[in-house]
């Protein structure tokens, strides 16, 4: 007779029922400091009235990776030109290329009034695009492909190459007179975030390595990075790829015991914080907000008034803008809402 | 023949000409080989000579404070491989396990935030959260009978989207708020993220966490009714139902346990980088698998230990850490780690083949 199988599993609830006892027992306890209370309420992000045109649909497909800080900046930008312009937004991402692809094909087949979407991997999308193209549906490019929009036949782009941010990055560097730097990568193989750390070797003077860290693991992270700057004490300079690696970054500085600083690519609201209270040197930001309101915009303004910026000859860039400790007030603002 | 052969009862049969007494099936090995045939042994020796080959190939690693940076790593793997070996032992996979740590850190970063409570009251949702986890997990797991590779990674996926779209639908972005100004965060940290110095070196606590954990599991593991069930259930499910041990408590429980040890790491994680991104945890499960592997347990169940797990989680933050401290090309990271991890399970391996060989 299996008794005790069927008596143990009993045993768990009152384990739960005391847990969660314990809990409503706590929620008498609120917090006096921190949380939503203190924050304050805003809006999320600009809001220009409504176009009284008629609605349109278009579709953004970025290579976004899920739980990305940076793109779901992009996506906000995008949002708020929608809901400006009258336009239905529908959003997809696959950070395959052969799934962004796909994903192009299912906009097509929708019959999509305009298609928005970045070149992450350029070759992977060019029988898509054309597709398009004989479906008379005008596309824009954003974010990544500076070098390929043109080729592939698309409207207008909006974004800043990878490469010349990293190569921004590498002048400031200078600026600030680093002499060896490490260039944190937080996903291995990432085309743009190689072509940041290239960027970066290509104008900074000093000595770069690159370093690989586990980016889904952040103690992970951390202990990386710790390890570089003990291997190599004469590291001064970290600069991480992605706004929510800095702060670890800083914590690994501090672990080491060194004296190295720390910046890096891309911005949020936490890193605002940080740069104000002198923890991060600076953030050089291509302002994703900008390139998801854009290239929405710039697909309404085609349809209604058949403007394209840059006369399908140069691109619109909306990079690299540094934010440092001079003018992180006037950013931080919108970095809180999620917007900057 | 001979008196002495009347003590004995009459239905012994006389001895048979055929296998001697002595066919080596009983015979008692030496102490050596017994020692070698203990599942942690093989991961021992492979940690051993991982380290000398690191001491030797990465100076920085020779100094303490490297060794602390190792082990902290480790221990935040360590904590989540015991609870994932036993289960192992208990003969099922979680492959959540890595999402279900972000789950937890977001749980108790969310909750707290947004109802502006004290951070306790999310910690103790976590948990509750985590463990009702584990219970679906080995729960639907009995109740279809499914494989436990496909109930896990269903939830692996359910868990993965709920971080991302619940996140994005509370917060407004994918990431928690900071939550290091509110009341309870200073006395949770001390207990999930707090270091204290050794001589002059910085001691992450998860590593203290870490030990204790591995001397409680080994114990339960060793010495207890509720061990020798993880390994009846582990070996044949339907045997040791046969012999009354409660097949469905164990796996459900077992399943909790991943659930704590989700929990604990999650708030470590929440407690030392104050936010969480909810895209975080994506691929850890196969890590935590692999220290698990790599100490000594079987993927078909029924066999392993706890200590074994210590030693992988060990030998994975140092190949991990010392690639750096040894300053090579980052382009071979993970070739690096992919070689040395292999490398070490063949020495297990050989290690168990020489000490069970007759």
């Amino acid at each position: 007779m299996d008794r005790s199988s069927q008596n143990r599993p009993r045993r768990i609830a009152p384990f739960v029922a005391v847990a969660a006892a314990a809990a409503l027992t706590l929620a008498g306890c609120s917090s006096g400091s921190g949380g939503k209370k203190a924050e304050e309420g805003g809006g999320d992000g600009a809001s220009a009235g409504k176009a009284n045109t008629p609605q349109m649909t278009v579709a953004l497909v970025t290579h976004q990776a899920p739980g990305d800080t940076f793109w779901d900046i992009v996506r906000k930008g995008a949002e708020a030109a929608a809901a400006k312009d009258n336009v239905k937004l529908i959003y997809s991402a696959d950070p395959n290329a052969g799934n962004q692809a796909n994903l192009v094909q299912n906009a097509i087949d929708q019959k999509v009034d305009g298609i928005a979407v970045t070149l992450a991997k350029p070759d992977a999308l060019k029988s898509v695009l054309g597709k398009a193209e004989k479906a008379g549906i005008p596309v824009v490019g954003l974010n990544s492909g500076l070098s390929d929009w043109k080729d592939l036949g698309l409207l207008e782009f909006f974004g800043q190459d990878e490469s010349v941010a990293g190569e921004a990055f590498g002048k400031k560097l200078n600026e600030v007179g680093a002499k060896n730097t490490v260039c944190v990568i937080h996903e291995q193989g990432n085309v743009g975030l190689t072509q940041r750390c290239d960027g970066l070797k290509k104008t900074f003077e000093g000595n770069t390595q690159i370093l690989n860290v586990n980016g889904v693991d952040r103690p992970s992270v951390k202990s990386t990075i710790t390890a570089k700057l003990k291997q190599d004490s004469s590291v001064d300079y970290v600069a991480t790829l992605g706004a929510p690696f800095a702060p670890t970054a800083v914590q690994s500085v501090g672990d080491a015991g060194s004296k190295a600083k720390v910046a890096t690519f891309d911005l949020n609201k936490d890193l605002t914080k940080a740069i104000k209270a002198g923890d991060i040197e600076f953030a050089v930001d291509q302002q994703p907000y900008l390139q998801g309101y854009l290239a929405i915009d710039g697909l309404w303004l085609y349809k209604n008034n058949g403007n394209y910026s840059g006369g399908g000859e140069q691109p619109v860039l909306t990079g690299p803008a540094f934010v440092d400790k001079s003018n992180v007030d006037a950013v931080s603002e919108y970095a809180a809402k999620g917007t900057r | 023949m001979s008196m002495t052969r009347q003590a004995e009862p009459a239905v012994t049969p006389p001895p048979a000409p055929g296998p001697k007494a002595n066919d080596g099936r009983t015979t008692r090995r030496t102490p050596a080989r017994r020692l070698l045939a203990r599942p942690e042994v093989g991961v021992f020796l492979g940690v051993v000579v991982v380290l000398v080959f690191f001491l030797i190939a990465a100076p920085p690693m020779r100094d303490s404070s490297s060794m602390a940076n190792i082990l902290y790593q480790s221990s935040t793997i360590g904590i989540m491989a015991l609870p994932v070996a036993l289960l192992m032992i208990g003969g099922e996979v979680d492959l959540s396990a890595g999402v279900a740590v972000v789950t937890s850190a977001l749980t108790a970063s969310m909750l707290a935030y947004q109802l502006s409570m004290n951070i306790w009251v999310g910690v103790i949702a976590a948990l509750a959260v985590s463990l009702a986890i584990g219970m679906f997990n080995g729960w639907f797991l009995m109740k279809t009978g499914l494989p436990s590779f496909l109930v896990t990674l269903g939830t692996f996926l359910i868990l993965q989207g709920i971080n991302l779209a619940v996140t994005k639908t509370v917060t407004g972005n994918v990431a928690t708020d900071d939550i290091s100004d509110m009341d309870g965060f200073a006395q949770a940290k001390a207990l999930f993220a707090s270091s204290f110095e050794v001589g002059g070196v910085q001691v992450k606590i998860t590593i203290v966490w870490w030990l204790v954990f591995a001397a409680l599991a080994a114990w339960v593991l060793l010495r207890t009714k509720y061990g020798n069930w993880i390994f009846a259930v582990g070996g044949n499910k339907e045997s040791a139902r046969a012999v009354g041990v409660p097949v469905t408590f164990t796996k459900i429980s077992l399943y909790m346990l991943v659930g704590f040890g989700a929990w604990f790491v999650g708030m470590h994680q929440l407690f030392s980088f104050n936010t969480v991104q909810s895209g975080e945890g994506v691929g850890q499960e196969l890590i935590y698998i692999a220290a698990a592997v790599i100490g000594g347990c079987l993927m078909t169940g029924g066999y392993g230990s706890a200590i074994g797990p210590v030693f992988g989680a060990f030998m994975f933050g140092m190949v991990q850490q010392g690639i750096v401290y040894a300053g090579w090309n980052p382009d071979w990271f993970k070739a690096f780690l992919g070689v040395m991890l292999l490398g070490a399970v063949l020495i297990n391996l050989w290690v168990q083949r020489t000490a069970t060989r007759r």
